[in-house]
């Protein structure tokens, strides 16, 4: 082992490049996958609310598939399974453009989806009944009533569940360098086999993930505080 | 469909147990010792850990508490980058992925199972305590023989769920070339080469299989620890299903249904 020397590869240009390149793709693969988790949450928990019993089972499955099953293992399905179907044309357009993170960005997204959906129905379920009743008698819309009596509640009640997956989405994003993707785990692997500074490149990621993470639990404690505020007003 | 009859028939036996008896244990099997041994490892550390951060010396809590929250802030594959290379420098010399893997599991359980405990711990009522220690027992001895019974008993489901995940987890050991489950499948793909949805379906379904009988099973445990329960005594819901995987971050643990 070298001596201890941090800035070896941070002062170095390069090397610092790579490193920036790991975190950008990181964040893009992290913010692509909440955007498209949350989005597809929404409707997920809107199919789960209507009286039909089959879709009301259709979500069902889907969520207990995508949380039974490894995501690396989701993710390797799509990436070298799904991909394989698609025709060849598709398949040579997608390898040139950096198909392994939009892969990643679509299993992680599907998958945390399934998390998310659930950690809102929970919200949703701890609103009391009385809530729907006073809205429709007041007046509003089933629809109305939703979006302006119940939505807000259930979605306070649910933050603290969906801070924790968002921060195990976060890190969830450096199984991407399974499948190749150049994140940061992946950037941290090539610094270390192109410097043999393993320590300084462990850390230097470690520090990284960690600051996001615990970036991501103040917000979420924040806005618990700003929502109990709410609720106490 | 044909096709998936064929791969299973013909790799079955690899999938199930690797190479073994020719070659290292594998497969289905290797997933299973690995987060086997990973939970069993990890529940005595995690007991600890969960004392140790309900402890009202900082010199114990707060060590503890980094501990939990650099697992639940660092990705697993980054902790297994570090023990891959931590290990061998500070034993003298090269460890098996096997061995590399129980540890990172073993580190990573523990701080997850440990907020388990304590929310366990943290949700029985006071008094428990108060009239363990009214009867002469000590405070470790009142833990011992009068709260942590009742709180282990009753995060018993959340520990089910928790080693539903740390069989998720052993995923990871494809990475460091342990020769578990996934590791079996991607040979098994790279033997055929042409079949790469049907191989990784399977795998999908394989793993389906046994975390979703685990997950029933976690759920059963619960209704009838909850009907156990009902019937002795008024305690708080320990745990919402929900926040076992990753614990919250407050001082007490929120269980979602009861915020309102």
């Amino acid at each position: 082992m070298k001596d201890f020397n941090l800035m070896a590869i941070l002062l170095n240009p390069e090397f610092s490049a790579m490193l920036l390149h790991g975190l950008k793709t990181t964040l893009l693969i992290a913010a692509g996958s909440w955007t498209l988790a949350m989005t597809l949450a929404l409707i997920l928990l809107a199919v789960r609310l209507t009286p039909s019993r089959v879709a009301q089972h259709a979500v069902a499955t889907y969520v207990s598939y995508h949380r039974n099953v490894p995501t690396l293992v989701q993710m390797m399905l799509w990436y070298f399974g799904l991909a394989s179907l698609l025709p060849a044309t598709a398949q040579a357009w997608l390898s040139e453009h950096s198909a392994e993170a939009v892969f990643a960005v679509i299993s992680l997204g599907l998958c945390q989806a399934a998390y998310f959906s659930e950690d809102l129905r929970s919200g949703f379920r701890a609103v009391p009944l009385g809530q729907t009743e006073a809205a429709r008698a007041l007046g509003h819309s089933y629809i109305g009533a939703l979006r302006h009596v119940l939505m807000p509640q259930a979605v306070r009640n649910a933050i603290p569940a969906l801070v924790n997956h968002s921060v195990s989405l976060f890190k969830n994003s450096s199984l991407a360098m399974a499948i190749g993707a150049a994140e940061l785990t992946h950037a941290v692997k090539e610094l270390e086999s192109r410097t043999f500074r393993a320590f300084e490149s462990y850390l230097i990621a470690t520090v990284i993930y960690l600051l996001i993470s615990l970036l991501i639990m103040a917000i979420g404690a924040w806005l618990g505080r700003r929502a109990a505020l709410a609720t106490a007003r | 469909m044909t096709d998936l009859v064929a791969i299973i028939s013909d790799n079955w036996l690899l999938l199930l147990v690797g190479q073994y008896p020719n070659g290292p244990l594998g497969g289905l099997a290797c997933t299973l010792i690995l987060s086997i041994l990973g939970i069993a490892l990890a529940f005595p550390l995690s007991v600890l850990i969960a004392l140790a951060r309900t402890s009202k010396w900082r010199l114990l809590s707060w060590p503890a508490t980094a501990l939990v929250y650099g697992a639940r802030g660092v990705p697993l594959l980054m902790i297994i980058l570090w023990v891959y290379f931590l290990v061998p420098v500070l034993i003298g010399r090269n460890v098996s992925g096997f061995t590399t893997m129980v540890c990172t599991l073993v580190i990573y359980e523990a701080a997850f199972l440990a907020e388990v405990v304590r929310s366990g711990i943290q949700a029985l009522p006071r008094g428990q305590m108060e009239a363990a220690r009214a009867l002469g027992h000590n405070y470790l001895g009142a833990m011992w023989s009068v709260v942590l019974p009742q709180a282990l008993y009753n995060v018993m489901p959340s520990m089910l769920s928790q080693f539903v995940s740390t069989i998720k987890e052993t995923t990871l050991g494809y990475v460091i070339n342990v020769h578990e489950l996934t590791f079996a499948a991607s040979q098994v793909n790279n033997q055929l080469l042409t079949k790469p949805f049907h191989v990784f379906f399977i795998l999908a379904v394989i793993y389906f299989i046994v975390c979703w009988s685990l997950t029933q099973l976690a759920e059963w445990l619960e209704r009838r620890i909850a009907t156990k329960r009902r019937g002795v005594s008024t305690v708080r819901p320990a745990v919402d299903a929900e926040n076992i995987v990753s614990p919250i971050a407050t001082d007490r643990p929120v269980p979602v249904r009861s915020i309102s």
